[in-house]
């Protein structure tokens, strides 16, 4: 019993030493990292393309004299020689096609990829240190990992708006509707307090459903006079303008509208 | 258990709440709102009485082109052609179609009805929010026939302050001063007419020179300037009764009369020992009160409408310019300090606002300032003209503009002008004859 209570423990004991012997997180050894390379931000013109080649050149040649073992790892000298009909791995057909494009679109300067690549290395919220490589070599495969992020980047747009409220270009597309529709009575003080608030509970299609003044009771104070007046162009403006050019998409988000008909600006000139 | 497994759920639940979305609407149009003007419909009886009576063909008719032209005047409203109203006006008025209405775009309408009842004119009107469908204001009035366009007027002045929020202007009237002749040879006569430029009457035969009459704010009753046997005296008229008398015989140059807000002191300028300064009279006792005591010229005064200030034209400064003053002649303000000369300002009749005449490189503007003297704008500008008036709801200045004679003495004429604060709705105000000096009544009706 106890002898076998021993092999068991000796057993028991020579796994735990092989485990800890080869679990990577048991070792005190330093990460691998990869190493960190400078890139300069150059804005470049259509005319500029081959003395930005020299200039990435240049900076190349620089980190390799620095640290030969990493450029030879990371971004290899012949690359960057390579001119871009070369590197582009698209078959020549396809480039025929995008060309063919262009030309229909009647653009007489002929804006090739570059200026669009130009333009997406210009951000830099966009600029990803891992695809250095890549973006060195200007090629086709970039633009198509770029434009994928952008696309990741107008969803996410989109979510932070579902969460709070219209577009700017939505809004101003609403208020343009509704000047239109809007005479304001020029007879108003224009230094007395001149909002009016509405709130409308909206259709799909951007008609409405309900209107109701939010300052209900102040229509019938007395001295209050313009604000009734007020207060019924405003309702006039909705319902001249009806339906009111919503979003297509977010029902939910605005189908309870808030509108502040607010004169003073206007009054005071 | 049970109620707890809800609020553990209720809790873990995705909930999608939405924030209140707020849009702020801080511009809108200046265009005129369209309205519809129904011809007031009349059963044939009556169209016959009045027929006799007023030698109109159909009075109904005739009232609605009275409002419609009132409102076109204003600028602020575009009255509809009615060729292209597509319902009766008997049946609009009982119960308007307002997709009817609509369909022409129009945002309002006025229907009425007009009767002989008692050997009286009976007007009823209504009016109508279009888009909203439903009734915005309903009134009638009686009165004698003769006064069917009066009757026009004062249903403009109750759409026009249900649709603006300020009160209106039409049922006014406007005193000025007629002239005829050659300008070297001019006739001067006192003319009152409507503020459209119908019903005009002359007060005075022409014998003697009339100057700068001005009305009472607060009744009809007039103040003017005459000269009689070369001395300027100072009237008063009262119009409804037509008995007029002699305020008083004042030396050397007396200037433009003008009546205090509450109508019971004449204030004035008129040069004593060769310096003019500014003087008021009290109508009750007759004592004349000095104002202002400076060797330079004053003149031009009007109160402000609560009666606490007054603003008045003076050189003082070297130039002509406005300053404003207390009623009592303390604290003396200077308001102007732009280029050009500054004169006849008169105070709105809201306060807010000083309206002047300017002179600067040799052309002739009619503007307003605030009465700090901030915010000047220039209405208008012309070759000559002067005597801003403002009328009752300080909305519209009504004016009068000269025309250059030609080379052989030819070609001159005076008429009246209107225009308002926004300086885009400028009108002639048709008269009889050429037109100088007008004065704008309060509402005769309020």
């Amino acid at each position: 019993m106890t002898r076998n209570i021993i092999i068991s423990s000796t057993f028991h004991l020579f796994i735990i030493l092989i485990a800890a012997m080869s679990l990577p997180f048991l070792t005190k050894k330093p990460i691998d990292l990869p190493p960190i390379i400078s890139v300069e931000l150059i804005q470049i013109t259509e005319k500029t393309n081959i003395p930005f080649a020299l200039k990435a050149k240049k900076i190349i040649e620089k980190v390799k004299k620095k640290e030969k073992k990493l450029v030879s790892e990371q971004a290899p000298p012949k690359i960057v020689k390579k001119e871009k009909p070369d590197a582009v791995p698209l078959p020549d057909e396809k480039i025929e096609k995008v060309k063919k494009i262009k030309e229909k679109k009647q653009n007489p300067e002929k804006i090739d990829t570059e200026v669009k690549q130009v333009s997406e290395f210009e951000k830099k919220e966009l600029f990803d240190p891992n695809d250095i490589a890549a973006l060195i070599d200007k090629s086709k495969e970039e633009i198509g990992e770029t434009k994928h992020r952008t696309d990741k980047v107008t969803q996410d747009q989109d979510k932070s708006v579902d969460m709070s409220g219209l577009t700017l270009s939505e809004e101003d597309a609403l208020k343009a509707q509704i000047f239109g529709c809007w005479s304001i009575p020029l007879g108003l003080p224009y230094n007395q307090n001149l909002l009016v608030r509405i709130k409308l509970k909206l259709k799909p299609d951007g008609s409405v459903i309900r209107s109701e003044i939010l300052d209900h009771a102040r229509m019938n104070k007395p001295g209050q006079g313009f604000y009734k007046v007020l207060a019924e162009s405003a309702l006039r403006a909705i319902k001249l303008c009806q339906p009111l050019r919503v979003p297509s998409t977010g029902y939910e988000r605005w189908k309870d509208l808030q509108l502040n008909f607010d004169a003073r600006e206007m009054l005071e000139g | 258990m049970f109620f707890r497994c809800i609020l553990i759920l209720t809790i873990l639940l995705p909930i999608k709440a939405y924030a209140l979305i707020e849009v702020d609407i801080t511009r809108g149009n200046l265009n005129p709102l369209p309205i519809a003007v129904s011809p007031l419909s009349i059963d044939d009886k009556s169209k016959e009485n009045f027929e006799k009576i007023l030698k109109k063909k159909n009075i109904g008719d005739e009232i609605s082109i009275v409002v419609e032209n009132n409102l076109k005047q204003t600028g602020l409203f575009n009255a509809l052609n009615k060729d292209a109203f597509l319902q009766n006006p008997d049946i609009a008025h009982l119960k308007p179609r307002f997709e009817d209405w609509a369909l022409i775009k129009a945002q309002a309408l006025i229907t009425g009805k007009v009767s002989l009842v008692d050997e009286k004119l009976r007007v009823e009107f209504r009016l109508w929010d279009v888009l909203a469908g439903k009734e915005m204001m309903a009134l009638a009035f009686t009165t004698v026939p003769n006064n069917w366009r009066r009757v026009g007027h004062i249903i403009t002045d109750k759409v026009y302050e249900r649709l603006t929020g300020e009160k209106g202007y039409f049922d006014t009237r406007i005193i000025y001063v007629a002239e005829e002749g050659k300008k070297t040879n001019r006739i001067k006569k006192l003319a009152i007419m409507d503020q459209d430029g119908f019903n005009t009457k002359y007060l005075t035969l022409g014998n003697e020179l009339v100057l700068t009459p001005r009305f009472n704010p607060t009744s009809q009753m007039v103040t003017y300037l005459s000269y009689f046997r070369n001395l300027p005296r100072v009237y008063l008229l009262d119009i409804e009764t037509g008995i007029q008398e002699v305020v008083g015989d004042f030396p050397g140059m007396t200037f433009a009369p003008r009546f205090s807000p509450e109508g019971n002191k004449i204030i004035m300028s008129f040069a004593m020992d060769g310096n003019s300064d500014i003087y008021t009279m009290n109508l009750e006792n007759r004592i004349v009160e000095r104002i202002t005591n400076h060797p330079s010229i004053d003149t031009s005064p009007s109160y402000s409408p609560d009666g606490k200030y007054i603003c008045f034209n003076s050189d003082r400064s070297g130039y002509q310019q406005i300053y404003v003053m207390k009623s009592d002649g303390s604290k003396v303000k200077r308001i102007s300090f732009g280029k050009g000369l500054y004169g006849t300002p008169v105070w709105s009749p809201r306060g807010d606002l000083i309206a002047f005449t300017k002179l600067h490189k040799g052309k002739f503007y009619i503007g307003v300032m605030r009465t700090d003297g901030s915010g000047e704008r220039l209405l208008t500008e012309n070759f000559y003209q002067e005597a801003p008036s403002w009328s009752p709801n300080g909305r519209v200045l009504i004016f009068y503009r000269e025309t250059k004679t030609d080379s052989m003495g030819e070609g001159f004429s005076a008429k009246l002008w209107s225009i308002d604060l926004t300086g885009y709705n400028e009108r002639l105000v048709p008269t009889e004859t050429d037109a100088s000096d007008p004065s704008w009544s309060s509402l005769l009706t309020n």
